[in-house]
């Protein structure tokens, strides 16, 4: 079920400002994809242009082509909700819904698309999601229990486990582990390697080491210059990225120099 | 207090002839001032509850047992007499909330998720002058106009409904006027519409944005979101707001007194000829051609109104707090 997603001519808006231009890349599907670059460079952005939570902002919008599966997201006939369902995403901060218990927050997506469950196939796939996130051995006792009550390690481990419970095609990751300490990080990180046999997943993240660590392939986000706005500098394999990338800015950049 | 610092040992440093002064207090000053005139805001507020409890004790409590001329002609007792003003009290009030809760809870949502900025700033700006008009305004509108208008509406349900079996009872004969209980809870409605809304409008637009995209995120579209994310943020507010609303439906004079054709029949018909009042509407109507005798009851009836007001309130906060504390096990 996983997907490949080609990225064409991609411009982001947020009202007149133009934040991102002219992206053009292929993510590979069954792969982890690192987005690395300064603070305001439009990785976020262009992420959350993946699954049309861009435009969740007033007056943001996008122009270019993203397909999924043959399909361009932004087609006019294609619904962003629809959309959302196939391609799930875990925020920087752990966001469980917070009058919900554990168990309901797993399901939160699943009633969104099936409607009514028959309890024992809930329980199956709260229990696999939770595998899956490896968290059930930590919760298993206490599914009732609200959401909120997890340490944030956790709380972002049941965030993903949400996100997995629809099984998408493609799971997006906005900074996952920046308000995660180094054990909680590492669990993550783990839950990556195994998570991207079953997905495409698509990670921003501020902390090189972790880029290095999870992805395959690495896309290095500037700056044109201040003022200007943020575009792909270079787009390789990981293992390329960090011992010999093409550009000279994205060796500035991962060795520590800017400019 | 200035004597205190000196008591206090001070941490020593490398240097015995330099103490550290770890009591200076320079912010404390402003902290303890503002502390104190919170608190005594806070015991202004209960002061004057307490005070107005105490005045509605003092001089109502010879209301409730005068002998049965005082409560005539149409009552015998103060139970008979204050009985269907509660009645009617809660019948307006009810159904002003019945209309006017979810309006505005939807006027709320538009305003707050729904329109374009363009429009919601502007039409929440309209809301909240709408609480600026004062209540003898709406009472004129209702009675000399907006009761004319419904004449038909009296009809129309008197003619659809009236023959059911349960809701039958409520829209027995109409009022040829259309200066019945179901005009003045109209009007009512349309009077605490404003408060409502503005107040679930500002809780629902406080909703944290982070919960409100997990939920978009996983696919959902946006009622749905306001339904995982916005409802139960702010469920406490809305329930404030209502209890708000309530409390200005409960206590409000003109708009009843001018609207509704009064009188003593209980019945269950809210489109009835005649309705009881309401209690405060009641003690308006009264307080001129009082008799000392009169003055005590109306009082009673007015520590009556206070009293079920208290208890609503509390039954309300009780309800959501036990929400709340099951939520935080």
């Amino acid at each position: 079920m996983a997907k490949s997603i080609d990225i064409s001519d991609v411009d982001i808006y947020y009202g007149d400002f133009l934040a991102v231009q002219g992206v053009n890349m292929t993510i590979r599907a069954g792969a982890v994809t690192a987005f690395i670059g300064p603070s305001g460079c439009g990785k976020s952005t262009f992420l959350r242009s993946l699954n049309r939570m861009h435009e969740v902002i007033p007056g943001a919008r996008v122009e270019g082509k993203i397909v999924v599966d043959g399909q361009d997201l932004y087609d006019p006939g294609v619904d962003p909700v629809a959309v959302r369902r196939q391609i799930g995403m875990v925020f920087q901060r752990p966001n469980p819904f917070p009058t919900m218990s554990i168990y309901d927050n797993v399901l939160a997506g699943l009633k969104l698309n099936a409607g009514k469950l028959r309890k024992s196939e809930a329980d199956d796939v709260v229990e696999r999601s939770l595998r899956g996130a490896n968290l059930w051995n930590e919760v298993k006792d206490r599914l009732g229990k609200p959401g909120m009550g997890l340490s944030g390690g956790q709380q972002q481990r049941l965030c993903i486990a949400r996100a997995i419970a629809v099984e998408p095609q493609v799971l997006l990751m906005d900074e996952p582990c920046s308000a995660l300490d180094p054990i909680s990080t590492s669990a993550i990180e783990d839950l990556i390697h195994e998570l991207k046999d079953d997905y495409t997943i698509v990670i921003v993240t501020h902390n090189m080491q972790q880029a290095a660590r999870v992805s395959d392939d690495t896309g290095f986000f500037n700056l044109k210059a201040t003022g200007q706005p943020g575009h792909l500098v270079e787009f390789n394999p990981t293992k390329k990225m960090f011992a010999n990338p093409d550009d000279p800015a994205t060796e500035a950049y991962i060795s520590g120099r800017f400019g | 207090m200035t004597a205190r610092p000196a008591e206090r040992t001070a941490p020593t440093t490398g240097r015995p002839d330099l103490p550290a002064d770890w009591t200076s207090v320079r912010g404390g000053v402003g902290d303890r001032i503002f502390a104190g005139g919170a608190l005594a805001a806070g015991l202004t507020i209960l002061a004057a509850l307490a005070g107005v409890f105490v005045f509605l004790l003092a001089k109502g409590a010879t209301g409730f047992g005068k002998p049965s001329e005082v409560y005539g002609p149409h009552a015998e007792s103060f139970l008979g007499y204050v009985f269907p003003l509660l009645v009617g009290t809660f019948t307006a009030s009810a159904i002003a909330l019945v209309i006017a809760v979810p309006l505005a809870f939807g006027i709320a949502l538009v305003i707050s998720h729904y329109a374009p900025r363009w429009l919601s700033a502007p039409a929440a700006f309209v809301i909240d002058l709408l609480a600026a008009v004062p209540s003898v305004v709406y009472g004129l509108w209702g009675a000399f106009f907006l009761a004319r208008q419904l004449v038909p509406m009296h009809e129309w349900l008197h003619a659809t409904f009236g023959g059911w079996p349960v809701l039958g009872a409520l829209f027995g004969e109409p009022n040829t006027a259309g200066r019945s209980i179901l005009t003045a809870g109209i009007v009512l409605a349309v009077m605490i519409l404003p408060i409502i809304t503005a107040i679930t409008r500002e809780v629902f637009s406080r909703t944290p944005r982070l919960h409100e995209e997990a939920a978009l995120a996983l696919g959902a579209t946006r009622w749905e979101m306001i339904r995982m994310t916005v409802f139960p943020y702010a469920r406490s507010g809305m329930v404030s707001a209502v209890m708000l609303g309530l409390g200005r439906a409960l206590g409000e004079t003109m708009a009843v007194t001018m609207v509704l054709s009064v009188g003593f029949d209980l019945s269950w018909n809210i489109i009835a000829q005649s309705s009881p009042t309401s209690i405060a509407a009641n003690i308006a109507l009264k307080y001129k051609e009082r008799s000392a005798d009169m003055l005590e009851v109306l009082v009673a009836t007015g520590l009556v109104l206070f009293l079920l007001t208290f208890l609503v309130n509390f039954a309300a906060r009780w309800v959501i707090g036990r929400s709340e504390r099951r939520m935080a096990r």
